[in-house]
């Protein structure tokens, strides 16, 4: 029997979560020179809709479905077959099956989504969509099913993963790095060309709309409206907070708090939050967050160090702030706060930090590895990149024939 | 005839309008536009580390002014856009074959 508080909680969380793929267009769309700002919040819509429907085809059932020895869902319920207004009797068993169905699929779609700012500016949009297709089958399914799905390996294991940090930052992250390797830096990037973003208001707006919506990403992970969603959605704002201002005072260090910079942090510590935003307390998202913007800050001016093209930088704000996040998970988690957690390091339990650990060595492994197999096969069967010339002009007017500024009247 | 293009610092462009109408000299076209001369660029924030910025917004006005008034405009031009700064700007004289009304077609200085 479905509860009607928990069911309307969850229906709401879920709207939330759609309206975090639309707001990482935008976040996206306004780092990017103008005439790229279209193609990259495209990227976003067309795997909201491409995703959106291969979820109730067949991604439900492969993530969650009944388990084959933990490594994949079977293909009982493809095409939601068997998922009916009636809750599930292993799964946020208060709510229809459907909702939960439905709440999972909003994060299949921006995980996939997140890859997309590594390759913005010069990679094909046709190549963007084989990606994503064959990346959410292969990749991103299997992880889900090794982590939430019921007798899921890494989930059998006893590793904690409140709202994502291993099967959507970390693995949306570390293969964002591996695409971007595969896919070979922006035209001009090797002669340091300044690449001025766009519109750092529409950045701002893409942050909170993020923000807004990560209320129901990590709050609404509770899966029930009580007071769990309260701790983990006090948890969340507490480490955005806490990042943002971090990141504040680290742009002023360097030179100056800029608004870019203050949006950034505020996505990272949301980043790292999420694994950890059910399972310790609501202050631990003070320490989870600065932190966090210190270790993506500085894997941030690693990675430009290092002359990689990883555009908007997917895997220091996702692969390394997820990272942190699943270990911080492991070190302040305490069943006080969900008896379905574990004790962490600080509570004196040093075997949840290892099970961390081995969660996120696994998944970095397999979204690496898989995503550059990927990529190669890809880049071999269509090729990723636009012609040079596309690339010249841009990739709004070369792959969708519009641009995002009208002419000069009429 | 002759036409006068300076690109002037964005915020002398009302002081210069206004000292311009004050010897009657009402007609211009102005563009904003990204310049540079001896004045260095800017560096700008990233989410980590800067980049630089070489040209700096500007405004160029453009007008077509009879010959006798050619050395008041410049003068007027000049003493309000002047700060002594580098970044002042740059006024150029050029001279022009004809112009022509649109809405009655008279020709040369009548047009002006």
């Amino acid at each position: 029997m479905a509860d009607a508080g928990d069911t309307g909680w969850m229906l709401i969380s879920t709207a939330l979560v759609m309206l975090m793929t639309p707001g990482l267009a935008l976040f996206y769309g306004g780092m990017v020179r103008k005439k790229n700002i279209l193609s990259t919040m495209m990227m976003s819509f067309a795997i909201l809709a491409a995703i959106g429907i291969l979820w109730v085809l067949y991604g439900y059932s492969l993530a969650f479905g009944p388990d084959k020895g933990g490594i994949i869902g079977g293909l009982n319920w493809i095409g939601l077959r068997s998922i009916g207004q009636a809750p599930s009797s292993v799964y946020a068993t208060t709510i229809p099956h459907l909702a939960f169905m439905m709440f999972q699929g909003m994060f299949a779609i921006i995980t996939v989504a997140l890859i997309t700012g590594a390759v913005v500016e010069r990679i094909k949009f046709s190549a963007v969509l084989a990606f994503s297709v064959f990346w959410f089958t292969l990749i991103y399914c299997p992880i889900a099913h090794w982590v939430w799905g019921h007798d899921g390996w890494l989930a059998s294991m006893g590793a904690l993963d409140f709202a994502g940090g291993t099967v959507v930052h970390i693995s949306a992250g570390v293969s964002a790095m591996a695409l971007a390797l595969v896919l070979g830096p922006r035209k001009g990037f090797a002669e340091k060309v300044p690449m001025e973003p766009a519109n750092i208001p529409m950045v701002a707006l893409g942050a909170a709309l993020l923000w807004f919506g990560w209320f129901g990403f990590n709050a609404g992970s509770a899966l029930t409206s009580g007071g769990l969603a309260a701790s983990a959605f006090v948890a969340t704002n507490t480490a955005a907070c806490s990042a943002a201002f971090m990141w504040i005072i680290l742009g002023w260090i360097h030179r100056r708090p800029s608004l870019l910079g203050a949006a950034t942090g505020a996505v990272v510590g949301l980043v790292a939050i999420t694994p950890a935003a059910g399972f310790v307390k609501p202050l631990a998202g003070i320490p989870i967050g600065m932190i966090a913007a210190v270790v993506s800050y500085y894997f941030m001016v690693l990675r430009g160090k290092q002359n990689v093209d990883e555009s908007l930088d997917v895997w220091a704000c996702h692969g390394m702030g997820g990272t942190w996040g699943a270990l911080a998970t492991g070190i302040f988690a305490s069943v006080a706060v969900n008896t379905a957690g574990a004790n962490g390091l600080a509570y004196g339990q040093a075997a949840l930090v290892a099970k961390q650990v081995a969660a996120i060595a696994t998944v970095w492994a397999f979204a690496f590895v898989g995503s550059w197999i990927l990529a190669k096969v890809v880049n071999a069967a269509i090729g990723l990149r636009v012609k040079s010339e596309e690339e010249t002009v841009g990739l709004d007017i070369s792959q969708h024939g519009e641009r995002a500024y009208g002419g000069i009247s009429q | 005839m002759k036409k006068i293009e300076a690109t002037i610092r964005p915020e002398k462009l009302e002081p210069v309008r206004a000292a311009l109408a004050e010897i009657g000299i009402l007609g211009m076209t102005i563009s904003e536009v990204s310049g540079r001369g001896r004045q260095k660029g800017v560096a700008l924030q990233w989410r980590v580390g800067e980049y630089r910025v070489e040209f700096l917004p500007k405004v160029k006005i453009e007008m077509v002014v009879l010959d006798e008034d050619v050395g008041r405009v410049l003068n007027v031009i000049v003493r309000k856009a002047r700060t002594g700064e580098r970044g002042d700007g740059k006024i150029f004289v050029v001279p022009v074959d004809n112009a022509v009304r649109v809405r009655t077609g008279e020709e040369g200085e009548r047009a002006i």
